[in-house]
């Protein structure tokens, strides 16, 4: 299929469509990550995140919850795309990879849904 | 492999090792490291909403010295990878690529992440 041809030149928007998908995607979500990340770390040291009481009044608070779940959405989206390039970078079967890339979205839906029904399920009266 | 006496290209193992490559591997690193710190950020908050008693659990197999280890090892790949991160981001605005800047860059990288790391932890006791 040579570039020039109607469905090559399809395919090379739809692969350069996805490229740039993926490098803003990943930006974006580094910025936000910046400024979640070090609101979080910041909330650690003014907390004692090891007790389950102020863990749970942290969680619970209303501007918390909302950065809580953005946070959870930047960060496994992020850690998404950065667990596609590494698996693209070192997983060349051609079976295994798309078994990889599968098995990582699993994972990061999974785990992304636990944290979100968790955070919202956490209420001051838990 | 015979190469019949034709020149090779410059292997990467020639060259003295720049602190450019080890930060470039280790962004990887922390990135990869910081993927299996989000299961356990979510474990945390997963415990938080099952109760006191599951929440304790959590706690305490993060409080045995193999988890103390791994969340001072997250703390680190956190504040390098944000630190790092943002190195990146100069970079993709077309700044700081001279030799000498990216080498300046990646110590003051190193730099930062050690200290917040350091004053995290300070924060915490």
């Amino acid at each position: 299929m040579s570039a020039g041809s109607l469905p090559g030149r399809f395919l090379a928007a739809f692969v350069a469509k996805n490229g740039t998908g993926h490098f803003w995607g990943q930006r974006l979500s580094a910025i936000a990550l910046v400024f979640l990340g070090l609101w979080f770390a910041w909330c650690l040291t003014t907390m004692s995140a090891l007790g389950y009481a102020d863990a749970v009044e942290f969680i619970a608070a209303p501007t918390n919850r909302v950065l809580l779940l953005m946070l959870c959405g930047a960060l496994g989206y992020h850690s998404y795309l950065g667990v596609e390039v590494v698996i693209d970078d070192y997983v060349h079967g051609t079976r295994i990879r798309p078994v990889s890339h599968n098995l990582s979205r699993f994972a990061h839906a999974v785990i992304g849904v636990v944290a979100m029904v968790s955070i919202m399920q956490i209420g001051p009266g838990a | 492999m015979s190469n019949n006496g034709r020149p090779l290209s410059p292997h990467l193992s020639i060259y003295r090792w720049p602190i450019t490559m080890t930060l470039s591997i280790l962004h990887r690193v922390t990135g990869v490291g910081l993927s299996v710190g989000f299961a356990v950020w979510a474990a945390w908050l997963f415990g938080a909403m099952l109760g006191a008693e599951a929440y304790a659990g959590v706690i305490a197999m993060l409080g045995t010295v193999v988890g103390k280890v791994l969340l001072i090892g997250w703390s680190f790949a956190f504040f390098f990878h944000l630190s790092n991160g943002i190195r990146h981001l100069v970079w993709d605005m077309g700044w700081g690529f001279e030799i000498g800047q990216a080498n300046a860059s990646a110590w003051f990288v190193l730099l930062t992440s050690i200290v917040l790391t350091g004053l995290f932890w300070w924060l915490q006791s």
